[in-house]
């Protein structure tokens, strides 16, 4: 809003998560301060059970923090919003809904008229490349057809910051890299921020400009991860030793902590 | 189905902040799969084969149409040997046609199913709205759950017919307490279904309709609904069953028409006849009314995944 030359898009401002559990609490998130920037793509990675989840879903307005705030240009996040949006690892679509009609949800439930919303969603449906399915119910679809369709109904309402948790941990190898590019390929050619959440360390450092790498028990960031490597990205990325060098770095640290059992009680 | 136990996955009234990750496992623990219909999956528009036309000579798979036709056949034919060799004076399968014919010419058949039909329909449309409406409440609500749901628990172990004496004696011998009892066995099977529905809502399709900035009315309207939607219509179409069920017992309170009054009238003169061609009706009337749920049922939840 101010002076500021160029203000991070989403704030993480000593943020912290502590849920109740029998005879006392559990703190899933300790203290967690990070600033993304506008088009910025992050992608965090951890051990399982770090609050990967934990601070995507506060920054989505789903979980409240018990300390600190997020904030997402400039403003405190208190519940959800189309500003942002999330991607969801078990895909989450509305199986009594089309594969249109899903991408449409946005949309109607922002009143936005019949005609319109028809050609943003099939705008969208394209952008994913499921055109031909665009009358087909969720139950028909593949996984990663069914990512592709959540994409898709995550674009039309073309929010900002798009929230991604391990949205292509479910899919195979192969399909996970044809979503990963198409993934690069849209974000690098629009403007939005996006905050990406996987266990895979190869996709953590191929998609982002910086890996935020957590540690668990509390949960908090342990190492940030500059990925200097430049944009687009391809096949050849993933073969460079530039590319080797930054998974390894990445790799050990995030197994070389401490292992995590399950959370006490 | 013991859904007496708290539930803390309460599908949010407030749900902005509280219950982070999805967590459907703990609460929802009683509820089953949603995984109504499960008889046939024939019957349904979705396969429309050619059924006069003749199975061809030489295809492997009989239609199951025509096998049900000819089991149909076949159990008459058993009918008609039994009575034919005078098992404890049962009429055979002419005879009570005959009757039939007769109760239809003199207009009582209809009469008595029209009477019959009008109860159940009327107890259970009563039932079900009331029902689809309560259990949304509570589903929703659960400060409406915890007040109602020990009233609901206990009288669903409570078969209606034993209220029958009960709402006699408070309504008198009218059309009152036979709609009443019918409504009540409706109503109780369809609202425990409509809760389970409503407590069952995954979680994560709240979650995802929220983020694409829908709010309460929204998520009610488009997420909560259409996900309990299969669950009511198995509740109803339970409730139908007893509806029908409490019908015939509901008529033997001084009823002048009706099904089970016609064959409790029967009764006493020992005419079988009558009181099988009563049988076959109500048998005959809640299959087709089933029939008819059923086939909303596959219309509306045809996005299910089927297993
Ligand atoms: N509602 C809750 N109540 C209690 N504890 C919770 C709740 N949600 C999460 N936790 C705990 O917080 C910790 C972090 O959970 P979170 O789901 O954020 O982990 P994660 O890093 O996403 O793990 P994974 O990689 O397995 O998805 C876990 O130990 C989990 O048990
Ligand atoms: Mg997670």
């Amino acid at each position: 809003m101010t002076d500021r030359t160029s203000p991070p898009k989403i704030s993480f401002r000593d943020v912290g998560c502590r849920f109740p559990v029998r005879g006392g609490h559990f703190t899933a998130v300790d203290r967690v301060s990070l600033d993304v920037g506008e088009r910025e793509f992050v992608t965090v990675v951890g051990p399982s059970g770090c609050g990967k989840s934990t601070l995507l879903n506060m920054a989505a307005g789903l979980v409240t923090p018990t300390s600190g705030e997020v904030v997402v240009d400039g403003r405190r996040v208190t519940g959800p919003g189309p500003d942002r949006g999330v991607i969801f690892q078990q895909y989450a679509l509305f199986p009594w809904l089309t594969v249109r009609r899903n991408v449409e949800f946005g949309l109607r439930v922002a009143g936005v008229g019949a005609a319109e919303r028809r050609r943003r969603a099939d705008e969208a449906i394209a952008l994913v490349g499921l055109g031909d399915f665009a009358d087909a119910l969720p139950k028909t679809l593949s996984g990663g057809m069914k990512q592709r369709c959540a994409i898709a109904r995550a674009y039309a309402v073309d929010p900002d910051v798009l929230l991604m948790d391990e949205p292509f941990g479910a899919l195979d190898s192969l399909t996970r890299v044809q979503l990963q590019e198409q993934l690069l390929d849209t974000w690098s050619r629009q403007t939005r921020t996006v905050v990406f959440v996987t266990h895979d360390v190869e996709e953590a450092v191929y998609l982002a400009g910086r890996v935020v790498v957590m540690a668990a028990r509390p949960g908090r960031v342990h190492r940030i991860v500059d990925v200097p490597l430049p944009y687009p990205r391809t096949e050849e990325t993933r073969l460079s030793p530039e590319f080797a060098a930054l998974r390894n770095e990445v790799w050990s640290a995030v197994h070389h902590q401490a292992p995590v059992e399950a959370p006490a009680r | 189905m013991t859904a007496g136990q708290p539930m803390d996955a309460a599908v949010g009234r407030e749900p902005v902040m509280d219950g982070p990750a999805p967590d459907p496992g703990e609460g929802a623990a009683s509820v089953p799969e949603p995984t109504p219909a499960p008889d046939d999956g024939e019957g349904s528009a979705s396969a429309p084969k050619p059924v006069g036309v003749a199975a061809p000579h030489g295809a492997r798979r009989v239609p199951a149409p025509v096998l049900n036709v000819l089991s149909l056949a076949a159990g008459v034919a058993v009918w008609a040997l039994l009575a034919a060799h005078g098992v404890g004076g049962l009429p055979g399968p002419e005879a009570v046609g005959r009757r039939a014919v007769e109760m239809l010419r003199d207009g009582t058949l209809e009469g008595d199913m029209l009477a019959s039909l009008r109860r159940v329909l009327a107890g259970f449309a009563l039932g079900t709205v009331l029902a689809v409406l309560v259990g949304f409440l509570m589903g929703w609500y659960p400060v409406v759950r915890a007040l109602c749901e020990p009233y609901v628990q206990f009288f669903r172990t409570i078969p209606p017919l034993a209220l029958i004496p009960v709402a006699v004696v408070l309504m008198g011998i009218g059309e009152t307490p036979k709609i009443f009892v019918i409504f009540l066995a409706a109503f109780l099977s369809t609202v425990v279904a409509t809760l389970q529905g409503v407590v069952g809502v995954d979680r994560t399709l709240i979650d995802a309709a929220r983020v694409l900035g829908a709010r309460d009315t929204a998520v009610f309207l488009r997420v909560v609904i259409p996900a309990a939607a299969p669950f009511i219509l198995v509740g109803m179409r339970i409730g139908l069953g007893s509806a029908w069920a409490t019908v015939v017992a509901a008529e033997l309170i001084a009823a002048q028409e009706g099904l089970g009054f016609r064959m409790q009238h029967a009764e006493t003169y020992y005419d079988l006849d009558t009181i099988f061609v009563g049988l076959v009706a109500i048998g005959v009337l809640g299959l087709v009314m089933d029939r008819l749920l059923l086939l909303a049922e596959h219309r509306l939840t045809r996005w299910q995944e089927r297993r």
